[in-house]
């Protein structure tokens, strides 16, 4: 910061101190427990359909089949997850802008949320953040036994107050800006599918 | 001295447009009630209402110490914090860090912040392309526009308009009208610059204390890539956006979008703590007129919006006339209360461009008094002297009339009686408003007290069950 910056931060805490309120109490924040759903995992499926987004509950014992039947024509399938190999690795990207040439990225999601049907991502699963915005299609594994109730539960989790990059995404990218109706896609993803599948146990891989 | 924002002589011309004017009417109020169907599935929604307010009440209360706290846990995370005390000191921070890298690109997301500051313009004088990638946002900069509604810059717009748009500025298909297909020239043609550009730039909705996050809410996924892509991220947030803790910040997710526009979350909901290895991040903080309006006992409340445009969305006025009509950068309820801080002469008209019906405080989610404070903003204007003749001489004589029943009486009668023989043109001319664009109702055979007196029950008679 330069010394006229110094000014100006000086300035305008000076100002907001001298203006503010008298002091006002932090509430409580409940979770809102009461209202939560008895089956997270269908309350979860609803809630990323209503955002556009595909939730596949049976297993998929292939992965590597299941990628190339649902994407026939994809090249470049980036695959951010230790027991899939993909046609390449998020650490083989140069520079984040190389993640546009990627068709398909398959990565794995730390927790669901049943409420909005978001699922986490973070730059430590991303690796390369872009992963995630610039291919056309999204894979996302999630273990159905870390989809929690609701957004107060979300941010309970320890990589909001950890990771440089935490993003709730909820079903692909879609814009309601012309006519106010949401169509997909818009600037990211053109496709979300979330594959519920239990986290691995360490060197055991699962699908 | 600017002249006054004369919003409803700016309507006109919306109004006067066949199509649009109802076509944007029906629109935002098919969002508000979609936001009343996403209310009503939260059981817990006024309480989420009642807690967001205190929670801004709260840290407005308490700013500079949350200030500070957020530029100490976001320079631990690697985050440059610059303070600008106004738009000029904010356009040239971003215009050095522009001009340091030799950039004469700039990707950004939509920012009314940055629209406040008039940064585009700034930027283009001094050699910067600014490319928005908001779709609604970019329409509106192709049209030379600014944004006509907080949520969606461009919803006043039919696709037939945005259709001949691009066709003009991208050379697509002018007759293909289809929303999906518009939606994807714009990414076509925003891909590349996202590419390219070796700055990035988003606004913010929130700004957390506790772990020096900013936290952005968009559907489109322009914002995290503008963040992501390129080399620098500069974000841009006034200082009235800082809470507390992650713990807050839930309630005003959950509020968020679905007072927007009835969706449980926005697509992209995203925490940046700091920049990823080898690139830079740099948040400035805006103050613009910011600390001033703390100070301002009546009208301080309204740092608490979260710009979710529900107000606007709710509004008689504002779906009728269009937010251009305001000739400001924030429109509707929220801009009539926030705008007068900024300038008051200028937008000294704003808040007569209200019904008071109520409605904008009644689904605003952090409890904001939005109808009480135009009403205020009145009183002021009038204290200042800040009120056209015409206006004034209206309200003098509707404080006397009102203030003396036989007179009121008088009036009354004689105005029902007169409306029948009047001409057209001695009834609607300049000195009546409300009969602009809209007929005066047919005058009644007889006045509600004329009524009760044939009607009532004489002395000794026994009213009829």
């Amino acid at each position: 910061m330069n010394s006229s910056e110094a000014l100006s931060k000086n300035a305008i805490l000076g100002a907001v101190r001298g203006n503010q309120p008298a002091a006002q109490p932090m509430p409580t924040i409940p979770h809102f427990h009461t209202n939560k759903p008895t089956d997270l995992v269908a309350t979860f499926r609803e809630s990323v359909a209503r955002m556009a987004g595909v939730v596949v509950t049976d297993q998929v014992p292939d992965l590597d089949s299941f990628l190339r039947a649902k994407f026939p024509d994809a090249k470049v399938i980036c695959s951010a997850i230790p027991e899939y190999a993909g046609t390449i690795k998020p650490a083989s990207l140069n520079h984040w802008s190389e993640a546009s040439t990627i068709d398909v990225s398959i990565l794995r999601s730390p927790m669901g949320v049943a409420e909005t049907g978001s699922i986490l991502l973070s730059d430590v699963e991303l690796q390369v953040n872009t992963i995630a915005l610039l291919a056309h299609d999204l894979v996302v594994l999630l273990d159905p036994k870390q989809i929690v109730a609701n957004i107060h539960d979300a941010y309970d989790h320890p990589y909001f107050k950890l990771r440089l990059y935490s993003l709730l995404m909820t079903g692909p990218s879609g814009s309601g800006d012309i006519g106010g109706i949401v169509v997909h896609p818009a600037q990211g993803a053109k496709t979300l599918t979330i594959l519920l599948s239990p986290a691995p146990k360490a060197g055991k891989p699962t699908v | 001295m600017s002249h006054p924002v004369d919003q409803a002589k700016n309507a006109e011309k919306f109004l006067a447009e066949p199509v649009h004017e109802p076509r944007l009417d029906k629109l935002l109020w098919a969002m508000r009630l979609r936001r009343d169907a996403a209310a009503r599935q939260v059981p817990e929604w006024e309480e989420l209402r009642t807690l967001a307010s205190a929670i801004k009440e709260h840290t407005l209360s308490n700013l500079s110490e949350y200030l500070i706290q957020f530029e100490t846990r976001a320079t631990a995370n690697g985050v440059i914090v610059h303070w600008a005390r106004d738009s000029h000191e904010h356009n040239q921070i971003v215009y050095d860090l522009l001009a340091e890298r030799g950039a004469n690109l700039l990707v950004k997301s939509k920012s009314m912040l940055t629209e406040e500051c008039e940064m585009r313009p700034f930027l283009e004088r001094r050699g910067i392309r600014v490319t928005e990638t908001d779709l609604g946002e970019r329409i509106q900069q192709l049209d030379d526009q600014p944004p006509g509604h907080i949520v969606g810059p461009a919803i006043h717009k039919t696709n037939h308009d945005v259709a001949v748009l691009f066709s003009q500025k991208y050379g697509s298909d002018p007759n293909n009208e289809d929303t999906a297909y518009l939606a994807g020239v714009m990414r076509d043609n925003t891909r590349p610059d996202f590419l390219h550009a070796r700055v990035g730039m988003t606004g913010a909705n929130f700004v957390v204390a506790e772990t020096g996050a900013i936290v952005v809410a968009t559907n489109e996924g322009n914002a995290d890539l503008s963040a992501n892509t390129p080399e620098l991220h500069i974000c841009s947030v006034g200082i009235e956006k800082v809470i507390p803790t992650t713990e807050s910040l839930a309630v005003f997710i959950r509020l968020l979008a679905r007072s927007a526009i009835g969706d449980t979350i926005t697509q992209y909901t995203s925490s940046f703590r700091g920049p990823r290895k080898g690139a830079a991040m740099h948040v400035i903080l805006v103050d613009n007129g910011r600390s001033a309006r703390l100070g301002m006992k009546r009208f301080w409340h309204s740092l608490k919006c979260i710009r979710c445009a529900a107000c606007m969305n709710t509004c008689p006025v504002y779906r009728r006339s269009g937010g251009l009509s305001y000739g400001s950068t924030y429109m509707g309820p929220i801009g009539i209360i926030m705008m007068p801080t900024f300038e008051i002469r200028k937008y000294s008209e704003l808040p007569f461009s209200s019904t008071l019906n109520g409605s904008c405080t009644n689904v605003c989610p952090v409890k904001i008094d939005i109808h009480e404070q135009i009403y205020g903003w009145r009183e002021v204007m009038e204290e200042n002297d800040q009120i056209q003749v015409v206006k004034k001489e209206a309200m003098r004589l509707a404080d006397e009339v009102l203030s003396h029943p036989a007179l009121y009486q008088i009036a009354t009668t004689t105005v029902s009686a007169a409306l029948e023989v009047l001409p057209h043109f001695a009834v609607y001319n300049r000195l009546n408003a409300w009969g602009k664009h809209r007929e005066v109702p047919e005058a009644t055979k007889e006045t509600f007290h004329e009524w009760y007196k044939n009607h009532r029950p004489k002395r000794n008679e026994v009213p009829v069950p």
